[in-house]
């Protein structure tokens, strides 16, 4: 899908935000995905959150990027936002320094948080709990416990 | 019921949703013992019941079934359409298989959506039997489409084997190559390009190492292949009608195309055919597709006595 043109940013200039004291950056976010992210990570409302759209990268082009208070992300959390994003990097912070970084990985099994995407699957049955085994990881190939369909990265959907 | 893997070659209490839960000696176990109880009439499953669950109706898998069963001493009850059954009113299948397992020692389950056998399986302690779940598996079809290959060939290895038809939709292909990647064989896929084997089958044929060939063209086919497995093209997979009699009429199988191929293939097909074998055929030596029916009990007699844990005596 091409991407709309976002607002020029001048070069060298930053998009100010408060440094982090106590929290994780979540940065190399595919474009387009930081919602998706916020959704898995499922925060509750009082913690504050920064996110930057479409923000110009070096590597990748344009990127997102979350900035997280008071909330170290957990090897599950970073396995699962590597299925949306699979080159995001997570630095934990303490004290205003990176004590730790993680680079995602993925779990055997995901489950709970995809929607199969065949629409004669059982799992369309919203009280069964959705399961997919991860088969391959170069390129991606899941496959739904229960129907045994194969899928593709561009055919994953979150619950 | 949990899969029990703590011994690899025991059967007994495991579930039979798909031929993808079971390593190649277990697939030959399989075959070996309905191999043994090809003659064997004995009621080992006296006293046992099998508890048939038809959420769509299917006729032949249902008759098949209760055949096994019952030449084993064993009966059956349930249903064999979702009209009478309670889940018209809403329960869910997990309660519904809760409730059956007090009436029985096995479910055979037949639905409509896909997964729902593996979903069964986890809602119950008894062993659960997959008797096809929408498009995706059929595992006991595919046991005794092995077990006729095996049959009429001698082996299950080293073989030329043609798939003809419908590639895309027909779970039976599907199911039976994919099983067959657990051995060595040579495989030729045979389609019209609008129903051609989706890229995953191919990308799974390409990491197993599978040798195959894929062709539009009939007699593309080696001429000394050992198995032609052809399947139904239904007319409803075409947009327009003259393309469907056109494809339809290409992959006829007659005396003639079976002369041309050499003249000694086993011919399968899992029935029911529409136009696709030739009537003529039907006292061709290589025929097979009435053995597979006949196959197809013997098979589910070995699926049932094993999965119950009972060994012949
Ligand atoms: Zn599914």
């Amino acid at each position: 899908m091409p991407a709309e043109q976002p607002p020029r940013v001048p070069e060298g200039s930053k998009i100010k935000v408060s440094a982090l004291r106590e929290g994780t950056v979540i940065d190399h976010l595919v474009a387009g995905t930081a919602l998706k992210v916020l959704k898995i990570l499922g925060l509750d409302s009082d913690r504050s959150v920064t996110i930057g759209l479409n923000l110009e990268s070096k590597k990748m082009g344009h990127k997102d990027l979350i900035k997280i208070e008071r909330h170290e992300v957990i090897n599950e959390e970073v396995q699962k936002i590597a299925l949306v994003s699979p080159n995001a990097t997570f630095s934990i912070i303490r004290d205003f320094h990176v004590v730790q970084k993680l680079s995602p990985s993925l779990p055997e099994m995901i489950e709970n948080l995809l929607r199969c995407p065949n629409p004669s699957c059982v799992t369309t049955d919203d009280r069964v709990r959705t399961k997919f085994i991860v088969v391959r990881t170069d390129s991606l190939r899941l496959r739904c416990h229960y129907c045994e369909r194969t899928i593709r990265k561009d055919e994953i959907e979150l619950l | 019921m949990p899969v029990n893997a703590s011994d690899a070659l025991s059967l007994a209490g495991r579930d039979l949703i798909s031929v993808r839960d079971f390593t190649r000696d277990e697939l030959i176990a399989f075959l070996d013992e309905a191999e043994a109880f090809e003659y064997y009439t004995s009621p080992i499953l006296s006293g046992m019941v099998m508890g048939s669950l038809f959420f769509e109706p299917s006729t032949r898998t249902n008759l098949s079934f209760s055949s096994a069963m019952q030449r084993l001493g064993g009966s059956v009850l349930g249903f064999a359409d979702s009209k009478v059954s309670s889940t018209s009113k809403g329960e869910s299948l997990a309660d519904t298989v809760r409730v059956v397992e007090n009436y029985c020692d096995i479910i055979l389950l037949r639905h409509p959506f896909e997964g729902a056998a593996r979903l069964a399986s986890e809602s119950t302690r008894l062993p659960v039997i997959n008797a096809g779940d929408g498009t995706n598996q059929h595992p006991t079809q595919t046991l005794l489409d092995l077990y006729t290959i095996r049959q009429k060939r001698n082996a299950l290895e080293g073989l030329k084997i043609a798939f003809i038809g419908d590639l895309k939709y027909s779970r039976t292909v599907h199911s039976l190559i994919e099983t067959l990647s657990h051995f060595d064989n040579e495989l030729f896929l045979i389609s019209p390009t609008s129903l051609r084997i989706p890229p995953d089958f191919l990308e799974e044929l390409n990491a197993n190492g599978t040798v195959y060939h894929e062709d539009e063209d009939f007699f593309s086919i080696a001429q000394d292949v050992d198995v032609l497995y052809s399947t139904r093209i239904q007319q409803e997979r075409f947009p327009d009608a003259v393309e469907y009699e056109k494809v339809k009429n290409a992959y006829r199988i007659d005396r003639e195309t079976i002369e041309k191929l050499g003249g000694k293939a086993t011919l399968m097909h899992p029935l029911p055919r529409l136009n696709e074998i030739s009537m003529d055929l039907d006292d061709y030596p290589g025929a097979a597709y009435f053995d597979q029916v006949r196959n197809g009990v013997t098979v589910r007699k070995a699926v049932l006595s094993l999965l119950l844990g009972k060994t012949r005596v």
